[in-house]
């Protein structure tokens, strides 16, 4: 065996010299001036990962193991000036405004978490918000790579540590006694004489009337009290009792309900509405004007819109990809596959190629946005994980100076990588524009999965070359229709790119594949590439980019070669891991899933690995494809092969929420099933022919594991790992592997119903299907 | 249009609104009662569940003209006071179980699972895990393994 690599959170550990006494580590910060407390730290001074960019690329290890793409972001972020604040009220509160999208990944009550451990307040006295568009944090305001965790994590412990030692001098210089003396706990500083005071009582005497810059100490691991520990969301109840407000719940005065009717195919365009009167006189309606893309209509309900959309003639322009359907863009992404450079060993290769169909990131709440653009100003209201690309763009077709544009964001219901964009919002501003009133646009349902966003076809081949037992090379060369990164990530890279450890003149996409893609087995000489057909879909990351769809290639090609060597998969993988904390995750996951235990014909299990994010996760889940399981009866759903028991066993490097990360694990299992077996786009003369969610088949209860287990491994660092999108390829790869070996037969072509279409299609016109009307009918 | 009355969360209501306009849009863009969410209006993804007369039903797909003033409809907002407490079991289960992600769909899927707890009740059996598999509503965030556990929770102490 080859000696093992470096642990990717090797690199994050901190230098013995930063840590004072008890392992704590000395940060600084601002005390801002301010009525009350405030404290503000850059994201420079404290950043989470050591930028080790400059170090050269090691020739070994492929660069997403050295540095990835969280690291890139924190790299990228670092030159802002802006800062972050952790500020104190009078009534004992502090609220931080976090400069981040929440769209369910818990990242709200993490922070919470992060700010209650060092200043020693109680949760519930924390308050979190979410911070409007703010262009000097530049890059800072971009949710996406599972990097929030990372990149927070040490810039809001610091302003919240430094919070608190203001507060202790602050109250040490009221009762004339050193500091030393005094101790905290609960939101109140108590003296040696049994003195106490609560923060609020000091909030005012702390703050300070020039900023300065100060320093404190962070508390080291194992004196975290909160940090740790399992916390419910901070927004559960606001949740449980509809009380959570989400962006389509959001009331702006006069911003009526407006739907678009859209043409037939992806991006399609007007050229005239026959109708204009009719529609208009629709009841209900108060507005009907062309748009870029549709026809747009405002009225008093949704519902009224949806009725008016029933009776628009329009004659529609061509859009981008009229010609396509799946079998054209599979041919055009196999032309575009990148040559092998290794030639095959004859009888000891392995050569395979996988199918991964366009999927939809459409999340449950439809995109919505609400536009008020006036004539020299406008206001946006929308779930944007990039605000201030949105507000600089939006700004830009409105034609007006940036700040004239306030961009609000919104708490979204999901994102899956949807909210990158700000598709909608930008909708919003040119329909708000053109009709010179407030909107609330929603897309309909349909027009989420026919015109929004997808996760976009690729093809993965892998070539492997064995001999006696060895692994001689490993060749995976990946094709994709481009995946749209104009969300702003470009900037970064392009502001940061003479930092980065990858050589020559890779495209953006070749840039973040490289950084995030890394093969975890000792094969040799390892390649993975990617190449991209530049078709003009409406594409986008869906929780995860590559991951999912390259890895599960690879796993499956790694159950096949462990075949071909005699191997049992569990015990190949352990005689090739390289990556130590995989491995005993791998090593787990076996133990408690009780690998290689006897199933009956037609269920096996089924194994998946995979590190990224400075994680590292083992799946094993149990699927049953037998013939009375695969056809059991349901209506309007795809029943197929069910995933009967899943185990996910997670090394997040630090856990903060072990219940937040257990609720990431079990989420992203279930994204994994519905990409394995039953979720899928099928693309027809330019459209999907998907129009609803009976017949997007996104995992249903009917489809979901009755026996879900997450294990999480003790700590293996000082810093979390991204989590929100680290369980998906994984547990993909295990449902694709316990498939292959149930039913004998690897599957190539993801998910593995997409072949046979299971529902009727919604006409392409109207474009948004009328409601029913037999609710009534259906009471259970 | 016309006035239409019924009972919403324990009130008799009147409302003026055009006969076919789906009750799910009475409800949320002209009373501002925002609790039942909509995902799909096409009676799929069950996000806008409520009850009428204490059964589970999808207004989005009900016309406010089929609603008699008789009807008594519970929105999230008002499952509470069903049983004159400050949270329902089935909500307090959801809460323990940590259950919720974004959030968006649980409103509706605590009501279609506080319903197909009382179908069970009234069907004089025990809730089983068929009975789990035949929920509709999608969460795209994937809780429904918490979901599950919270929903037989709930029943426990319904
Ligand atoms: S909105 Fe009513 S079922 Fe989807
Ligand atoms: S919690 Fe997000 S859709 Fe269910």
């Amino acid at each position: 065996m080859a000696e093992h690599r470096r642990s990717p959170n090797q690199s994050a550990e901190m230098a013995a010299d930063e840590r004072g006494r008890l392992g704590r580590r000395r940060v600084l910060g601002y005390l801002i001036a301010a009525p009350t407390l405030a404290v503000g730290v850059t994201w420079i001074a404290n950043s989470n990962d050591p930028q080790t960019a400059d170090a050269a690329v090691p020739t070994l290890p492929q660069p997403e193991q050295i540095f990835d793409l969280g690291d890139l972001q924190n790299l990228a972020a670092a030159p802002t000036s802006g800062l972050i604040s952790v500020q104190l009220r009078t009534d004992g509160t502090a609220y931080f405004a976090v400069p981040r999208a929440e769209v369910g990944q818990g990242m709200t009550t993490a922070i919470a978490m992060m700010v209650a451990e060092e200043l020693d307040l109680p949760m519930d006295k924390v308050s979190i918000g979410l911070a409007d568009a703010r262009p000097e944090l530049l890059m800072n305001q971009l949710t996406g790579g599972s990097n929030s965790m990372r990149s927070m994590f040490l810039p809001v412990r610091t302003a919240a540590a430094i919070a608190r030692q203001r507060l202790v001098e602050t109250a040490a210089a009221q009762w004339g006694t050193p500091a030393s003396n005094l101790t905290t706990r609960d939101g109140v500083v108590s003296g040696p004489t049994g003195r106490t005071a609560t923060y609020g009582s000091l909030a005012e005497a702390a703050a300070t009337s020039t900023t300065i810059t100060v320093s404190a100490e962070l508390k080291s691991r194992s004196e975290f009290t909160v940090l740790g520990r399992p916390h419910n969301r901070v927004d559960a109840v606001d949740i449980v009792t509809g009380r959570k407000q989400f962006g389509m719940d959001r009331q702006v005065p006069n911003a009526k309900p407006t739907m678009v009717a859209r043409p037939p195919t992806i991006n399609g365009t007007v050229k005239s509405i026959n109708n204009l009167a009719a529609v208009r006189a629709m009841p209900g309606i108060t507005d009907v004007v062309a748009i870029s893309h549709g026809v747009a209509i405002r009225g008093d309900t949704f519902g009224q819109c949806i009725d008016a959309i029933q009776v628009v003639d329009a004659t529609w322009g061509p859009g981008t990809v009229d010609n396509e359907s799946d079998a054209t863009v599979l041919a055009k992404l196999r032309a575009a596959q990148l040559p092998m450079a290794v030639p095959p060993l004859l009888s000891n290769t392995i050569d395979a190629e996988f199918v991964f169909a366009f999927a939809s990131n459409s999340p449950l709440e439809p995109d919505c946005a609400i536009a008020d653009v006036r004539p020299d100003s406008a206001e946006i209201w929308a779930s944007l994980k990039v605000p201030i690309v949105a507000q600089e763009d939006i700004a830009k077709q409105l034609g007006l100076p940036i700040h004239a544009v306030k961009v609000h964001v919104n708490q979204a219901g999901g994102s899956f990588g949807r909210h990158l964009f700000h598709d909608v919002a930008a909708e919003a501003a040119e329909i708000s524009q053109k009709m010179g009133k407030p909107v609330k646009l929603s897309w309909s349902r349909t027009d989420n999965f026919r015109q929004g966003r997808t996760h976009p076809m690729c093809t993965s081949r892998v070539r492997v070359n064995y001999l006696a037992g060895n692994v001689l090379s490993y060749e995976q060369r990946h094709t994709s229709v481009q995946t749209d990164f104009g969300h702003g990530l470009g900037e970064m890279i392009t502001s940061t790119a003479a930092h980065l450890p990858v050589a020559g003149n890779l495209s953006f996409a070749e840039t973040i594949f490289t950084l995030s893609q890394s093969s975890p087995y000792n094969f040799g000489v390892t390649t993975q590439l990617l190449n991209e057909i530049p078709l003009k879909f409406n594409t986008g990351s869906m929780r995860n980019i590559y991951s999912p769809n390259v890895v599960c290639a690879e796993e499956l090609v790694v159950d096949r070669l462990a075949a071909k060597l005699g191997q049992d998969p569990v015990r190949f993988r352990r005689n090739f891991l390289r990556d130590k904390r995989l491995l005993a995750a791998l090593n787990k996951a076996a133990e408690v899933g009780e690998w290689g235990k006897a199933m009956p014909k037609g269920m096996a299990q089924g194994v998946g690995l995979h590190a990224e994010y400075r994680g590292a996760v083992a799946a094993l889940v149990e699927i049953d494809c037998r013939p009375e399981t695969v056809n059991r009866p349901i209506p309007d759903g795809v029943s197929g092969p069910r995933v009967t028991k899943a185990l996910i066993v997670v090394d997040p490097g630090f856990c903060i929420n072990p219940r937040g990360l257990e609720a990431q694990m079990i989420g992203g299992l279930q994204d994994a099933i519905a990409l394995a077996l039953t979720s899928s786009l099928h693309i027809k003369d330019g459209i999907p022919l998907e129009g609803s969610w009976d017949n997007y088949f996104y995992t249903r209860q009917w489809n979901t594991p009755r026996d879900v287990q997450v294990l999480i491994m003790p700590n293996t660092s000082d810093s979390p790992s991204g989590a929100g999108e680290l369980a998906v390829a994984p547990a993909f790869a295990a449902v694709a592997c316990a498939y292959a070996r149930a039913t004998g037969t690897m599957p190539t072509y993801f998910p593995i119903n997409h072949g046979k279409l299971g529902f009727e299609p919604h006409p392409l016109e109207p474009s948004t299907p009328q409601s029913p009307t037999d609710g009534l009918d259906h009471t259970f | 249009m016309a006035t239409h009355t019924f009972k919403l969360n324990g009130k008799q209501i009147s409302v003026d609104a055009e006969d076919n306009v789906r009750l799910l849009w009475v409800l949320r863009d002209l009373l501002g009662v925002t609790g039942p969410k909509y995902g799909c209006a096409l009676e799929v993804c069950k996000s806008c569940t409520s009850h009428i007369n204490g059964k589970a039903f999808n207004p989005c797909s009900v016309q406010v003209k089929d609603i008699q003033p008789a009807d008594e409809i519970t929105t999230i907002e008002g499952l509470p006071a069903t049983v004159g407490k400050e949270l329902h079991p089935m909500q307090q289960a959801w809460l323990d179980m940590d259950v919720s992600q974004c959030g968006y769909c649980q409103p509706g899927q605590i009501m279609a699972a506080v319903a197909k707890v009382k179908q069970a009740q009234a069907e004089g059996r025990e809730l089983t895990e068929a009975d789990l598999d035949e929920l509709r509503n999608i969460c795209r965030c994937g809780t429904y393994s918490r979901i599950r556990e919270a929903i037989k929770a709930g029943a426990e102490d319904m």
